[in-house]
């Protein structure tokens, strides 16, 4: 058995699931000023109080996961990222504490703070996950086992450009969460936001697409190559359908459609990428074999795995179930 | 402007200013979901009210302690990467795995069932919601025991070969878990948390029978958080003993700088106070009792001690800052023994609610368990310089390739963020302290008409809460 294909899996699904569930918790927090009523606010915000811990929780799985399967690339891609993942971590503590702190100010002035920093904390944290992501993609120098580079590499037009479209992702996340959670004006509200957020979203896929094949050869030689192009071109071609079928989805009054579509379109997107990138953990140097645990550190982790991150999925899931329907201003114990 | 440390140095700070201000935190959680599942637990099996009364009188402040403790944690999981990549390189193979399991058994457990113990019990039953305040507390002890893991293999490593690559890697993970300091870590570490508690449960509740007598949920507290000190206050001592001599044995050196002993000795002094010159090599001033330093590390009087001239110098820690954390902390260890025997000697007679200075002293002692926990930290991780894996990889050789003015940066972002968000933590929390614990006829009334109403206690506590919270 090839631990090293099946841990690379696992992490893959592991930065999959986050983006997926911290996302739409980001999201909301970006379309949080667009709210008005204070009503809709507490709403937007209680539909996602009992999970943003949960969901964030993946996220030190992937860092975590990385510093045990892939010692090396975790020690190459963390200093290489240095600027942005800081400004990650100081931005999700401003968002974290917000669900807290926002009701215990007595003014105001204060909760007003406080959603400003939940707002800005979301925008910085997913704009920084963006770049990050960027920055790998466009390649990372490496000498002698460690980065190489300079702490200002990873700034580059295409790394913002994968900023931003990270960004809109989000906020279209959580604009079909909250059509999901909430019922008339806000829903509303959030209706439209998804329909712009849907076509800017489109034309953010397609240029960083294009743009991607331009940054390394592989790229191009991956989707480009005979017979690589057949297995592959429905690609794109379902991705253009399902963003299709969002808008419509949107349109029509569907409730749950919009975000289990959008998840589909993410997955899409983030099946073309790691397809881009295989074999390659730390492009354009580092292979996943290079990067990996000597086989008894995975084999270790993934006994325990294999039972543990199904019950998780189970009592995770069930969490879900529990505060299923639409948000109600009961579930609170402030 | 921002070249102010070498990029180790400042590495360190940044490592040690975050890693300072999280423990404080998970400490809180720890003991705190503990006390709540206690609580709730009581509350359950009496039907009494006041029981309930408490519990939710702490669920807010451990809501707020708790959210500080997983964001200031989320940022060590990733610093390690940052700004300790070589140490990252090469310790993943063993501690990654250790990690990997801290997320899988500790870390999804409580974000998992926190959502329902804080906003859940609207829509699961009483048991189920019990069931979820008993998995995040076993969450946070899991927790502990895996982290506490890691450290410990970083002071004492066991079980471990080195592959071609320079990596650590497993040859026998029992030996590298339970690794020669990590028993000892582990109790002192959890008794560590739950004194904590105790003591700011105390403090709390102690200032508000002090002003008002009469008030039984302050009163209630007041005594199960005596209990605790009168209990768990000696066990702590012991089991500090015991963690000492273990470090004897492996980290012969590291206890000679928190005894203050520069020469090797048959018969050494217990130093009680003094100044450690690393210069002169001899502690100024010093108040010393004549060979009980030998008595209690070899239980002989005149056993032989070694001192830090058996170690070559540039290996030793900075030795003043080893010498008086330790001090502050089994200083504090002491002040808790004494304030759960006074307890129990005004219990006994029962006078422990009037005791007004003892509940003088409590208050001034809230913050004691934080202050011997970082005392103690830095005692053991001070100790272990200059190595970051004990005896195998420096701290200077374990550190990121990054320019110094980056990391100077990120030390000024961290102090300027962590000063702003938890100190805004803090002062909410002392608001949530100064509010008085409601436990009045009025209240109970209200209580009980829920309940005749035909809604569970608890559902009638959601509400109330959202009536009298903010
Ligand atoms: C992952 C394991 C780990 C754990 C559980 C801890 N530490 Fe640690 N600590 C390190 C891993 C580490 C480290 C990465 O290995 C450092 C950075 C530099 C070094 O040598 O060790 C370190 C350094 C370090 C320093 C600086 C020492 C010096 O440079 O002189 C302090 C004061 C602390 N830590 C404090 C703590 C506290 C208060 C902890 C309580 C939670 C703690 N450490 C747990
Ligand atoms: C380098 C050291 C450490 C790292 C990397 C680390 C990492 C983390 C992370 C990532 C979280 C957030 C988990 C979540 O998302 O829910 C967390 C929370 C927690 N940590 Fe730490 N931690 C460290 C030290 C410690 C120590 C020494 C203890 C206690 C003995 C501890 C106990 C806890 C507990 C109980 C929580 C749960 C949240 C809370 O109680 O506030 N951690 N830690
Ligand atoms: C007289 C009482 C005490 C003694 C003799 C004692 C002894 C020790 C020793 C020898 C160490 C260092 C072990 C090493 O580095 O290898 C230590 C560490 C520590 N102590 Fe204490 N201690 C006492 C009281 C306390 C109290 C009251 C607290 C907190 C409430 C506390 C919290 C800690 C912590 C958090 C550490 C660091 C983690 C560890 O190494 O276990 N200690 N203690």
């Amino acid at each position: 058995m090839d631990y090293v294909l099946i841990w690379a899996g696992l992490m893959a699904f592991a930065v999959f699931a986050y983006v997926v569930l911290d996302g739409f918790d980001l999201g909301i927090a970006l379309l949080f000023p667009f709210i008005e009523d204070q009503q809709d606010k507490a709403n937007a915000m209680n539909s996602i109080a009992p999970f943003w811990d949960g969901n964030e929780t993946w996220l030190v799985l992937g860092g975590g996961g990385l510093y045990a399967t892939f010692p090396l690339a975790f020690a190459i891609i963390m200093p290489a990222l240095y600027v942005p993942l800081v400004i990650m971590l100081l931005a999700l503590i401003f968002r974290g504490v917000a669900f807290e702190f926002r009701w215990r100010t007595q003014s105001e002035r204060g909760r007003k703070r406080w959603d400003l920093g939940f707002t800005l904390g979301s925008l910085l944290a997913a704009l920084a996950q963006g770049i990050a992501l960027g920055a790998l993609v466009q390649g990372i120098e490496v000498a002698d086992r460690a980065y190489a580079g300079g702490w200002w590499d990873w700034l580059t037009p295409f790394s913002l450009t994968t900023g931003i479209a990270v960004v809109i992702g989000y906020a279209l996340l959580g604009a079909c969460w909250l059509i999901y959670k909430t019922e008339h004006r806000l829903q509303r509200l959030c209706r439209q936001a998804a329909f712009q957020l849907t076509l800017a979203l489109g034309f953010m896929i397609a240029v960083v697409s294009v743009w991607m094949l331009f940054k390394q050869d592989p790229y191009m030689r991956r989707w480009f190559d005979y017979p690589n192009y057949l297995y592959l071109s429905p690609v794109p071609v379902i991705t253009v359908v399902l963003g299709i079928y969002l808008l419509k989805a949107i349109k029509s009054g569907r409730e749950l459609a919009p975000f289990l579509t959008t998840i589909a379109l993410f997955a899409l997107s983030y099946f073309g990428l790691c397809i881009s990138f295989y074999p390659q953990i730390v492009p354009p140097s580092i292979s996943i074999w290079q990067a990996a645990s000597p086989e008894s550190s995975l084999k270790f982790l993934l006994v325990g795995s294999a039972i543990l991150i199904p019950t998780i999925l189970v009592y995770t899931g069930y969490s879900y179930w529990v505060f299923r329907g639409k948000v109600n201003s009961e579930d609170q114990y402030h | 402007m921002f070249e102010l440390f070498d990029a180790v140095l400042a590495a360190r700070l940044q490592f040690a200013f975050a890693i300072a201000f999280h423990i404080i935190f998970p400490a809180l959680s720890i003991g705190l979901a503990w006390y709540l599942m206690v609580l709730q637990g009581l509350w359950l099996k009496t039907g009494r009210d006041i029981y309930r009364r408490v519990w939710r009188y702490w669920i807010k402040i451990f809501a707020i302690i708790f959210g500080m403790g997983v964001v200031s944690g989320i940022v060590m999981s990733y610093q390690i990467g940052t700004n300790w990549s070589v140490f990252s390189d090469k310790t993943g193979p063993i501690l990654g795995p250790l990690m990997g399991y801290e997320v899988l058994t500790a870390f999804f457990l409580e974000a998992g069932f926190l959502g329902v113990m804080l906003f859940g019990s609207n829509r699961v039953g009483r048991k189920l919601h019990f069931f979820a305040t008993i998995m995040v507390a076993m969450g946070t002890m899991i927790s502990g025991f895996w982290i506490l893991a890691v450290n410990s293999w970083m002071q004492t490593p066991a079980g471990f070969a080195v592959n071609e690559a320079g990596q650590f890697i497993a040859t026998d993970w029992w030996q590298v878990v339970f690794n020669p300091s990590f028993p000892y870590r582990f109790v002192h570490m959890m008794l560590a948390a739950f004194l904590t508690t105790a003591f700011l449960v105390a403090g709390v509740s102690a200032w508000h029978v002090l002003r008002d007598r009469s008030n039984s949920a302050a009163k209630l507290m007041f005594s199960m958080s005596m209990w605790m000190a009168l209990l768990v206050a000696p066990l702590q001592v012991l089991a500090g003993d015991f963690h000492g001599l273990n470090t004897l044995k492996h980290q012969p050196m590291k206890i000679a700088a928190m005894e203050g002993h520069f020469e090797s000795k048959d018969g050494a002094p217990l130093i009680l106070f003094g100044w450690p010159d690393m210069e002169q090599k001899k502690v100024h001033a010093e108040v010393a009792i004549p060979k009980l330093g030998s008595l209690i590390l070899t239980h002989e009087l005149d056993g032989h001690i070694q001192g830090l001239d058996a170690f070559p110098e540039e290996d030793w820690p900075n030795v003043p800052l080893v010498f008086w954390s330790f001090r502050i902390m089994v200083a504090i260890g002491f002040a808790m023994v004494l304030v759960g025997l006074w307890s129990a000697w005004a219990r006994f007679r029962g006078r422990l609610y009037e005791a007004v200075w003892l509940q003088r002293l409590a208050v001034l002692m809230a913050p004691s368990g934080t202050l011997a926990i970082l005392a103690g930290w830095i005692t053991t991780e001070v100790g272990r310089q200059p190595y970051t894996v004990y005896g195998l990889l420096r701290t200077a050789d374990a550190v990121s390739p990054l320019d110094a003015p980056a990391v100077n940066a990120s030390l000024l972002a961290f102090v300027v963020v962590y000063f702003m968000v938890f100190g805004a933590g803090i002062y909410y929390l002392f608001q949530l302290f100064k509010h008085k614990p409601s436990m009045n006829e009025q209240d109970i009334q209200r209580g009980q008409a829920r309940r005749a109403a035909g809604i569970t206690p608890i559902q009638g506590l959601q509400k109330d809460s959202t009536a009298e919270g903010h």
